[in-house]
């Protein structure tokens, strides 16, 4: 198991400097120079020279990679452009914003997605399975901007239970923005369940069929060891590896459902950043993106490898 | 009450007139039909038939464990006297597990992935025998020793993946006794395994079963050697009736329905040779469930069907404890009549004639290769493992002669096959087709290399196109070839090629339009050596070309490779792992293991001792179809070894049972000539042991009661 941690971060670190070359090149051939973008139009060729003297841009390319990433790494992100504050702390606040939400939506989804499938799985074809496939596909057809507005429709307006907006200020408690976080993470949760739940289904359905639920049934025993012990071992480990890796998304993919709520998250700063055309701040989010799907995909990597006897003992 | 009756006649399992049928795409079939069966306790019942029998559903049916789409539409199960029918899940809980075990056939896909061994046993005990957890794991271990699993210990830990067939099937056989139930049932336990394997759990159950007097026994196989090697009684099924039972012996001597003499006429026994005896195959094919002939379901293919077979026999009692479905039984019974088949016409094969000219001529064949390694591997600097599949493999094949290659999985002899055929690289010494040294790869391969050699698989369903019709299957091959070397004279265009082709294989013409899908096992076959023969080879490479059939269908194929080759004197390299098919076949019989060969013979002499010690045990794990059949118990310890472990001296030392020393570990053996007094033989043995000590060691080995 050491030797699959080991090898499964090497792979990690191997993927990051991939994509933070691939970052950093993209970024450096978008049309337009820097320097004209920071000094704006009118500014002088002899300003801009200097300030592209300044900023190293003069030098080849592998300096100025090299230098980028020590200094990525190293935790200086430089100022944004348009605000012209530090980038750090302004992506880290919403980092942390996102993994909230993003932890949230896990803890709605997960249990209900692969509840809803293992209860599928196991009556498969009868009218159960047919009700919860219909309406949980039914559910996924609708984009997110709808659902949305339907669920603020009835917490919000209809129910006044929950706010609509889910603004919610730097350094507020994870309890204290509990309320905020609910609606989005339903919305988003909306998203995930039929494919969680499919998934799931899928996986019991395919195990319930091996010779090996045939010989712990003829054991005698009872129908709930079966599903629980012998079943259900089996057939959520591709359940939770999709799971894991939809927490990377989670954390940047939302877009459209932290716009809708107002939410400051990662996507949200992303959409004001492009539109600003603030590189360094694009940039940076897009690597903690990157890093965020990379763990994410490790840690399913390593819980898929901890559940699978044939890695964790090393073959 | 119906509990006293079941106690007192000392029935465990009575099945009455049961029927069950599946619900299969719309259509209803019955799987079994009107099966009356007992088993008292202390009695072994052998459950035979070909595939489509209905031998696994009644074994389900038996356990009351049907899948969703069956039922039982009549009929009833008696388990000590209690219908199985009527009880709900819950009792059948109780029942299972403790009362009733069932050892099922793959190992591999029977066990949980994720559980370790040791629990999955251990979870039974708590459960149905109420044991605590520790007293659980000490049961545990004890029932592993009884059946023989070497380092209980480390079994118990371990998972399924990291153990062999095998062991895994000890296993299961450990769960299966360790309730002392009173129904066990085995479902082709030993079909997946190697014959030396099979011989040591055929050994084992034996000795289970012996040491349990309280328990009945129902054993299904579709191996007439197993069956009449293991079982008191024997029932026979075709396409869901119960055709016959009998006590073994009784039937075995003389089977009172033409399809169980069928069955019995038409496997290779072992050490017979085609010069000698001629398979008799059952004509036809089995019936679909849906279109079942009236009356006797067997008289498309009897060969004593008269007018009186248009009438849905009865089981007939036919004496003392033995009941037959045939309306002419007591014919059969007092010699009036024969059941057996008429030998087919051209099956008597011309011994060939001595060979003038190899048409494969391998010469220290190497296929090494070098298992994958991941990239920290590499950066850790480990070098990669070496398996050596085929490991110096030298063999000829004559024109017009069929070499047979036999060995164990694992052995290297399909690798061999791929190797000449250029689907594996060789990586070391010569493969010459005549005289022309083939490339190791299928890169620099001529045209003329490929039409000049085919091969025939093992799965004929997985190697036609699912979506060509059988002509489009044949014409391909005969296309590219007229278009190499146009026939002179124009001898008939490539449709009357097809017919000839499908003629030859005893097909209809019509089978050109059918689709693979549509055709039976044995007739997917016969297409697929029909397209080998399309190019008119020289040389034919069949893996295992029978093994995925059934009996009655195999003899027929044998037979017809025998006709083919005898017409066309081509040579044909022939692999298998059943013994007695490749000693029936073949005129040269080389046996291999581990990626070397052990001893090569003609086939005349290969049952004659002396042996080479791994060809003894080979045959001496064969189960003979004939339950007075004895032979000394030879048996193999362990299983093969890796072949990427690096191996000196003789590769089977490991195993040896006739080991004699250091000799043998360090010392690469050498190839000893074998003479027979009074006979012109050919043959070597690769060992360490001098002839004539071998020949006194194996004298007394074997004995065949004919």
């Amino acid at each position: 198991m050491a030797l699959y941690v080991l090898r499964r971060l090497g792979f990690l670190v191997l993927t990051l400097l991939i994509t933070s070359i691939i970052v950093f090149l993209v970024t450096r051939w978008l049309p337009g120079d820097v320097a004209r973008v920071i000094l704006g139009r009118e500014a002088g060729e002899e300003a801009l020279e200097a300030l592209r003297e300044e900023l190293g841009l003069n030098d080849p390319l592998y300096v100025q990679y090299g230098r980028w990433l020590r200094d990525f790494v190293v935790g200086d992100w430089g100022d944004s452009f348009s605000t012209g504050s530090r980038i750090r702390p302004l992506v880290m606040g919403r980092v942390r914003n996102s993994l909230r939400l993003a932890l949230m939506t896990l803890l709605i989804s997960v249990p209900l997605a692969v509840a809803l499938g293992v209860i599928a799985g196991l009556n498969e074809d009868t009218w159960i399975d047919n009700l919860i496939s219909v309406t949980s596909l039914s559910v996924v057809g609708l984009p997110e901007f709808v659902t949305a507005l339907i669920l603020i429709q009835i917490f919000a307006f209809g129910l006044d239970l929950l706010p609509a907006s889910s603004s919610v200020p730097p350094d507020v408690s994870f309890i204290e923005a509990l309320p905020k976080l609910i609606l989005p993470a339903l919305t988003a949760t909306l998203v995930l369940l039929a494919y969680v739940a499919r998934l799931t289904r899928a996986g019991v359905i395919e195990e319930l069929e091996k010779s090996y639920v045939r010989t712990a049934t003829l054991k005698g025993l009872p129908y709930r060891t079966v599903v629980f012990k012998h079943v259900l071992r089996n057939a959520l480990m591709p359940t939770i590896t999709v799971v894991a890796i939809s927490f990377g998304w989670l954390i940047s993919g939302l877009v459209v459902v932290e716009n809708v709520y107002n939410y400051p998250g990662l996507g949200r700063l992303l959409v004001f950043a492009i539109d600003r055309n603030d590189l360094p701040v694009i940039q940076a989010v897009i690597m903690v993106t990157v890093v965020g799907f990379a763990s994410a995909n490790l840690v399913a990597d390593l819980l898929y490898g901890l559940l699978n006897p044939r890695i964790s003992l090393g073959e | 009450m119906t509990n006293m009756a079941g106690s007192d006649n000392g029935y465990i399992l009575e099945i009455e007139h049961l029927t069950v049928g599946y619900q299969q795409a719309g259509a209803w079939r019955e799987a079994v039909r009107h099966v009356s069966l007992e088993i008292p306790k202390g009695q072994t019942c052998g459950l035979v038939g070909e595939s489509g029998s209905g031998k696994t559903t009644l074994a389900l049916a038996t356990m009351r464990y049907l899948p969703q789409e069956g039922t039982v539409c009549q009929g009833a199960i008696r388990f000590r006297g209690e219908n199985l029918l009527q009880l709900k899940d819950a009792e059948m809980r109780r029942i299972w597990g403790s009362e009733m075990t069932m050892v099922p056939q793959d190992a591999l896909a029977s066990l949980n992935p994720s559980l370790t061994l040791g629990e999955q046993v251990a979870e039974l005990l708590r459960h149905q025998a109420g044991l605590s957890e520790s007293d659980a794991g000490d049961r545990t271990l004890a029932l592993f020793e009884q059946v023989q699993l070497g380092d209980v210990e480390r079994v118990s830990d371990s998972y399924p993946y990291q153990l062999s067939g095998g062991m895994l099937q000890r296993v299961l056989t450990a769960m299966a006794i360790s309730t002392e139930p009173s129904l066990l049932v085995l479902d082709e336990p030993t079909s997946s395994l190697d014959v030396t394997t099979q011989a040591v759990m055929l050994d084992l159950f034996r000795e289970l079963i012996g040491g349990q007097q309280q328990t009945a026994v129902l054993y299904i196989t579709h191996n007439l050697g197993v069956v009449a090697q293991i079982a008191d009684r024997v029932a026979v099924m075709y396409a869901g009736d119960l055709v016959e039972d009998a006590p073994t012996l009784e039937l075995y001597r003389q089977p009172l329905h033409p399809y169980t003499q069928g069955l019995l006429d038409c496997v290779p026994r072992l050490g017979e040779n085609k010069a000698e005896v001629n398979l008799r195959p059952i004509e036809g094919h089995i019936p679909s469930l849906q279109d079942l002939p009236t009356g006797c379901i067997f008289r498309p293919r009897c060969p004593l069907a008269t007018d009186v077979c248009r009438e849905y026999p009865p089981l007939y009692q036919a004496g003392d404890g033995r009941r037959s479905r045939c309306h002419r039984w007591e014919e059969i019974k007092d010699g009036e009549v024969s059941p057996s088949q008429p030998v087919p016409e051209g099956a008597k094969i011309p011994p060939p004639s001595a060979a003038e000219q190899d048409v494969l001529d391998i010469e220290g064949a190497e296929v090494h290769f070098s298992e994958g390694r991941s990239l920290v591997d590499m950066v850790a600097g480990k070098r990669p493992r070496k398996v050596r599949a085929v490991d110096g493999v030298s063999l000829e094949v004559g024109r017009g002669r069929t070499v047979g290659l036999v060995g164990e999985s694992g052995s290297g002899k399909t690798t061999l096959a791929r190797a000449v055929v250029g689907l594996a690289e060789r990586t070391g010494g010569t493969i010459k087709l005549f005289d022309k040294e083939l490339p190791p790869g299928l890169r620099g391969r001529t045209a003329d290399m490929f039409c000049c050699l085919q091969i025939v698989f093992q799965n004929p369903a997985e190697t036609l196109n699912p979506y060509l019709s059988v002509g489009q299957i044949l014409r391909r091959p005969l296309k590219r070839l007229r278009d190499q070397t146009p026939p002179e004279g124009g001898d008939g265009g490539i449709d009357e090629a097809v017919t000839e082709l499908l003629e030859a294989v005893h097909l209809s013409r019509e089978y050109a339009k059918r689709l693979p899908g549509q055709l039976s096992g044995g007739e997917k076959q016969r297409v697929a050596i029909a397209r080998a023969f399309a190019p008119r080879p020289d040389l034919l490479i069949a893996d295992e070309p029978v093994t995925s059939l059934d009996v009655s269908v195999q003899a027929s194929i044998l037979n017809l490779f025998n006709e083919l080759q005898a017409e066309h004197q081509i040579g044909t390299l022939f692999i298998s792992h059943d013994l007695a098919v490749v000693g029936y076949l073949a005129d040269v019989v080389a046996v291999i293991y581990l990626g070397q060969l052990m001893e090569v013979s003609d086939a005349g002499s290969i049952f004659d001792p002396p042996h080479h010690p791994y060809t003894e045990a080979l045959l001496s794990s064969v189960p003979l179809i004939d339950p007075e059949g004895q032979q000394e118990a030879i048996r193999l310890e362990g299983e093969v070894r890796s072949p990427s472990k690096e191996i000196t001296g003789c590769p089977f030392h490991t195993r040896c049972p006739r080991f004699i020393g250091d000799i043998c570990v360090e010392q690469v053996p050498p190839w000893r000539e074998i003479s027979q007094p009074g006979q012109d033989v050919d043959k070597r043995v690769f060992c360490h042991i001098p002839e004539e000590e071998l020949r006194e060691k194996q004298r007394r080995a074997f004995k065949f009661s004919e």
